[in-house]
Parts: structure tokens; C-alpha cells; sequence
């Protein structure tokens, strides 16, 4: 494991790179085959709302999977990731738009811990909502 | 109505192994729109330390989840499916998931609490590869949410 970071020059504060990713219905029914998870509310606009969602909703662990890249393109190495948790607070929304909706994610080095590992805290928003609580991941550094 | 307690710590019987395939990865990366290398490049991915392709993080989940169906489907423990949202994930990685391994889960439920009506579920997944080594734990909280009062 070769993560391009060194341990040692980073201190807590230290931020990574922000990203945002969008999302749209193709993107879901593609992540839907993917996954294998065909949960028609990622899909269908009428089911999704038949169970009283305000639309279709990007599949969770989609969510999840976005989030931890800004830690994996930081570290170099995805491989360097030891720990990774979330909550799933808020859905992501998705509109059967051209323009869907879009994933915000920033991250910054909460806490140096032993074995040069670091504790990424990440803020995870979509439409100005955080969408998932405390997403952490540790990650090792060279 | 509460889930039966006496669940709680149950272990099921391993999962016959998944196959992990470069093409499977290499699918999944693009469906989350990730170009690293280390995914699709085994050369990349041996530049990194692996020995071959590696699956981004959240990969696992797959076959974690669908493991977790022995606990969802156990007609004994009763849990309504179609109220179940998924609560809470978090992985703990001994080494990356990659191509190649054969994987098998062991799943216990960690815990069942019920708090306003709704069951939530504490599911742990043990993935181990065909040599018995531990690549990853996955915990996965599912919370049934409770049924509606009718108008």
C-alpha cells in the first residue's frame, strides 16, 4: 500500500480536496445493476412516492461510495483506507431532469492516530442538506 | 410488534463463496463514475502494492448485504422487509478487497433494540477469502420503521 500523503505532513485541519459529483436516473439505474440492489424506489417515480419519498432517491450506499473518493483520490492508494462509517440521514433527491442533483463533499484531517493512519472527517450535502451524519473514514499514510 | 430478543448474538452458516471478477469491479467503478486506476489496471494497481485489481471501498457491500438476507429472510425472526431502511454502514478494512478473491460471509446479529415503534437491527458480515484470512468486517444498521397509524 502506497498512499501518496505522508503522514507527516499533514496535521489535524489539514483539507482535502472538495469535490461534487451529479447524480442523475441514469446514473442510479446504472449503480442499480451494479450493486444488484433494484429497490424501485431508486427507479420509479411513482413507487417512490407511493411510499411517501418526494421523489426518486439515490440508493444510499451510492451516496457512501461517492464520499469516500475525495479520500482515496487524496491518498493515492484506495487501498489505504482501513475504516470507513456513515449514517444515513437525508435521501438525495433526484429529478428526472437532465440535471438531477448533485453530491457536495468536503473533508478534512480530524484527529492523527497511531500507525499513520489519520481520521478523515467528511461533510457529505446535497441541495444545501447533509445527507449523511458523521462520515469518517481512517486512512494510512506513507 | 418487538422483534424476539433472543436473537441477538446468532450466527448464521457461511455464505458459499463469491467469485470477486475484474469486469465486476471495472463495472461497478464506472457506475460510481471512478477512474482510479488501481480499479481497472492491474499494473497500476501492482504499482500501488496489490497484487492485482482492487474494488473501490463500498464494493463489499454487495455481497455483504446479500448475505445479510439469511437475517432479513429468517421466517423465525419475522422482520416486515418492506419497511426496512438502511440506518447506519461502516466497514473496517484489513486489506482492500481485489480480484480474484473468493469471499464468504459470516453473519451475526450484533443487536435489536426497538425505540418508538420502530426494530432496529445490528447485522455484522465477517468476510473472510478462500485461505481464511479476514479481509473486512461490515456492520449494517436496518431500521423497520413502524407501521402507520391509520387515519
Amino acid at each position: 500500500m502506497t498512499a501518496k500523503i505522508a503522514y507527516d505532513d499533514v496535521e489535524v485541519g489539514t483539507e482535502l480536496p472538495a469535490r461534487s459529483f451529479p447524480v442523475t436516473r441514469a446514473t442510479l439505474v446504472r449503480y442499480a445493476g451494479a450493486s444488484g440492489d433494484f429497490n424501485p424506489i431508486h427507479w420509479n417515480e411513482k413507487f417512490a412516492k407511493e411510499v411517501g419519498l418526494p421523489d426518486v432517491i439515490a440508493h444510499g450506499m451510492f451516496t457512501m461510495a461517492e464520499a469516500v473518493r475525495v479520500v482515496t483520490d487524496w491518498a493515492g492508494d484506495p487501498g489505504a483506507v482501513v475504516d470507513y462509517g456513515v449514517r444515513f440521514t437525508k435521501p438525495v433527491v433526484v429529478p428526472n431532469d437532465d440535471e438531477g442533483a448533485v453530491i457536495e463533499v468536503t473533508g478534512k484531517v480530524g484527529a492523527k492516530l497511531d500507525d499513520n493512519t489519520v481520521r478523515v472527517d467528511l461533510v457529505v450535502t446535497s441541495a444545501g442538506q447533509k445527507v449523511l451524519g458523521m462520515p469518517r473514514a481512517v486512512v494510512r499514510l506513507a | 410488534m418487538a422483534l424476539d430478543q433472543s436473537f441477538v448474538g446468532r450466527t448464521y452458516p457461511p455464505t458459499e463463496p463469491y467469485e470477486v471478477g475484474r469486469e465486476k469491479i471495472r463495472e461497478f467503478a464506472v457506475a460510481v463514475g471512478d477512474d482510479h486506476p488501481a480499479y481497472t489496471d492491474p499494473e497500476a494497481a501492482k504499482a500501488l502494492g496489490h497484487p492485482d485489481v482492487i474494488a473501490p471501498p463500498t464494493f463489499v457491500f454487495s455481497i455483504t448485504f446479500k448475505a445479510a438476507g439469511q437475517v432479513v429472510e429468517d421466517p423465525q425472526l419475522g422482520l416486515d422487509y418492506s419497511r426496512v431502511v438502511h440506518g447506519d454502514q461502516k466497514f473496517a478494512y484489513v486489506r482492500p478487497v481485489r480480484a480474484g478473491d473468493r469471499l464468504s460471509v459470516t453473519t451475526t446479529i450484533e443487536a435489536i433494540k426497538s425505540m418508538a415503534g420502530n426494530d432496529i437491527l445490528d447485522i455484522r458480515g465477517e468476510v473472510h477469502d478462500e485461505a481464511g484470512e479476514h479481509v473486512v468486517t461490515a456492520w449494517t444498521k436496518l431500521v423497520a420503521r413502524a407501521v402507520a397509524e391509520e387515519a
